[in-house]
């Protein structure tokens, strides 16, 4: 049918050959040739996410005890999960706590370290690598090594508050304290960011600096009428993805904490392999599941929205 | 911004960077530290960074106490599988991406970018379920199928980079006769061999240091993967501290040489990746 259609529709004549006919014009050759180069990933996102997202939205409105079929029961999970579920809003408040702390400060870590090397010192990939390092290092072997370091009682952090005479905490041991050391622990992975955000820095061409000196710019001008506007957009990026990570935060939790002491550290994503995978509530869990998608999309999109208020384009003032 | 500066500024400057350069390196340092320690050098007060004698037997120790060379041995076998999975998938529908014209494309483009941002618990009950039907529970097979047929994330690296190679060689090996599969094969793959260098290594460090998926499909410990090994091991010897960072020097060890012998693939893949979006 389609292919008739075409035919007609460009007047190619009957007399070619079936192949020919088959594969019509140029366009719809390149058409048929790449789809057979991308169908591999359109199969990949069909059966292992958006099939999976759909079949999830479906469990959500079921109760499944992964043994059973899943039987449907409306609006049940989502009732129970907002209304009864005992810590589901300390879940919330523990991983936005954790969110609009570590990315921020994450950030802010990253693009200081980036404008310290972009400085042109001697010994810059040295220290490019030693600021790196870290993000390389395993979650599993970092929480750790971390459990390690913030031990109360031997941890060598707590040693060397002690030698310079500042008060000591419980660290992960304590409510007051466990979350705080969780956001100080992802610090120590602020590498990555950074080798984006010097790169960045790189790609501001030298000649707007040497403009603006000549309008007699002293350096805090330059760096806030030049170095911070052009590095916006990178900075978007890196709260987007900041965010949509910090979200999903879980396997150092889930080694140092389990969620506690108290719930202190009980992030979502642990709250929803507990209930999937611990208590085989797999109903429930892919409802919490998709009131995160909802909480991190409508986030997204408030970020996406704020942009032409704080980011900067190039193309603006072209 | 950069130029001329007192030397007293410089000396300020390189000064700072070392403090922190420091900082990050400590827990590195105090790892390889503790974990030649004996169990009683371990809790000495105040902690001593050179233990005398170092106790070279924990590594030993640690190996064996729990079957670490079959961790190992899962997790190459895993990585290795997954890398050749990216490599093959990625690389043509990259290209397919970058070159081809194919009514929709840019659209699907989008719509597989926009996944990357799926939180993973959203997919993560029916996965479980989809291979369970399958009875792909206790195999490899959930952890290594899906990457031959390619990532999103890797795709758009490759696609990043195909963009950025000049269209004239291609069009010359056209006029010659190629096809499309040996324009891909003899003129874009010895260019794209960087950035395939790029996708191996962090497919390498990402299967590498994979826990959550393997925590939900692998329940045999005979199958264990490295991280899985390691968080096993801490939940068995909670207090025994050296042999813990003997277990995690050998599990950080190799993302940590072959981060050293391809430093500037990683480097270019992380500029790649940040800036072009």
């Amino acid at each position: 049918m389609a292919v008739e259609a075409t035919l007609s529709s460009t007047g190619t004549k009957p007399e070619k050959s079936f192949f020919d006919r088959l594969m019509g014009t140029k366009r719809r050759r390149d058409t048929i040739e790449g789809y057979i180069f991308i169908l591999p990933v359109v199969l990949g996102l069909l059966i292992f996410t958006i099939g999976p997202m759909l079949a999830s939205f479906y469990i959500s409105f079921t109760k499944y005890p992964i043994l059973r079929s899943p039987e449907w029961i409306g609006l049940r999970n989502y009732v129970n999960m907002f209304t009864k579920e005992p810590n589901f809003w300390q879940a919330c408040k523990v991983t936005l706590l954790y969110a609009v702390t570590a990315v921020p400060l994450g950030i802010a870590g990253a693009f200081m370290l980036a404008l310290l090397l972009n400085q042109r010192v001697k010994g810059m990939s040295f220290f490019r690598t030693s600021f790196y390092i870290p993000t390389i290092v395993p979650a599993v072997a970092s929480a750790v090594l971390w459990g390690w370091l913030l031990n109360p009682d031997y941890g060598l952090i707590n040693a060397m508050l002690k030698t310079v005479g500042l008060p000591t905490s419980r660290f992960l041991g304590e409510p007051d304290s466990a979350l705080a050391s969780l956001v100080l622990m992802s610090l120590w992975s602020v590498g990555g960011g950074m080798v984006i955000y010097l790169a960045g820095l790189q790609g501001i061409p030298e000649t707007f600096y040497e403009a603006a000196k000549i309008d007699g710019a002293n350096g805090r001008q330059l760096f806030r009428f030049i170095t911070v506007p052009l590095m916006t957009p990178t900075l978007f990026f890196g709260l987007v993805m900041g965010l949509i990570g910090a979200f999903q935060y879980f396997t150092e939790a889930f080694i140092l904490t389990q969620g506690g002491p108290l719930f202190s550290t009980y992030f979502y994503s642990l709250m929803v392999y507990e209930r999937a995978f611990r208590f085989t509530q797999m109903g429930m869990g892919t409802a919490m599941a998709w009131f995160l998608l909802v909480v991190v999309l409508t986030l997204t999109l408030l970020v996406f929205r704020s942009s032409p208020l704080w980011v900067f384009y190039e193309t603006e003032v072209k | 911004m950069i130029g001329s500066r007192s030397p007293l500024h410089r000396i300020a400057l390189t000064a700072l960077l070392w403090a922190v350069a420091l900082l990050f390196l400590i827990p590195l340092l105090w790892m390889i530290s503790s974990s030649l320690k004996s169990n009683y050098q371990i809790f000495e007060i105040p902690p001593r960074w050179i233990p005398n004698p170092p106790r070279w037997e924990n590594y030993r120790e640690a190996l064996t106490v729990l079957p670490f060379h079959t961790y190992i041995l899962n997790t190459a076998v895993i990585s290795t599988l997954t890398i050749i999975g990216h490599l093959l998938s990625c690389t043509l529908i990259a290209y397919a991406f970058a070159r081809l014209r194919a009514r929709g494309r840019d659209v699907l483009f989008v719509v597989m970018l926009a996944t990357m941002m799926l939180p993973y618990p959203v997919t993560m009950v029916p996965l479980y379920v989809l291979f369970q039907r399958l009875g792909w529970i206790n195999t490899f097979l959930p952890l290594t199928v899906p990457a031959f047929l390619g990532s999103p994330f890797y795709i758009f690296l490759l696609r990043q980079f195909f963009l950025g190679i000049p269209r004239d060689f291609e069009d010359a090996a056209r006029m010659d006769g190629a096809n499309l599969l040996q324009i891909l094969w003899q003129i874009m793959l010895p260019l794209a061999l960087p950035a395939m260098a790029t996708v191996a290594i962090f497919t390498f460090q990402a299967s590498w240091n994979d826990f959550l998926a393997p925590l939900i499909y692998l329940q045999k410990p005979d199958l264990y993967t490295v991280t899985l090994g390691l968080q096993f091991f801490r939940s068995t010897y909670t207090t025994n501290w050296a042999l813990l960072m003997a277990a995690s020097l050998v599990t950080v060890l190799p993302v940590v040489v072959v981060f050293f012998m391809a430093q500037r693939y990683f480097i270019e893949g992380i500029t790649l990746s940040g800036i072009k979006s």
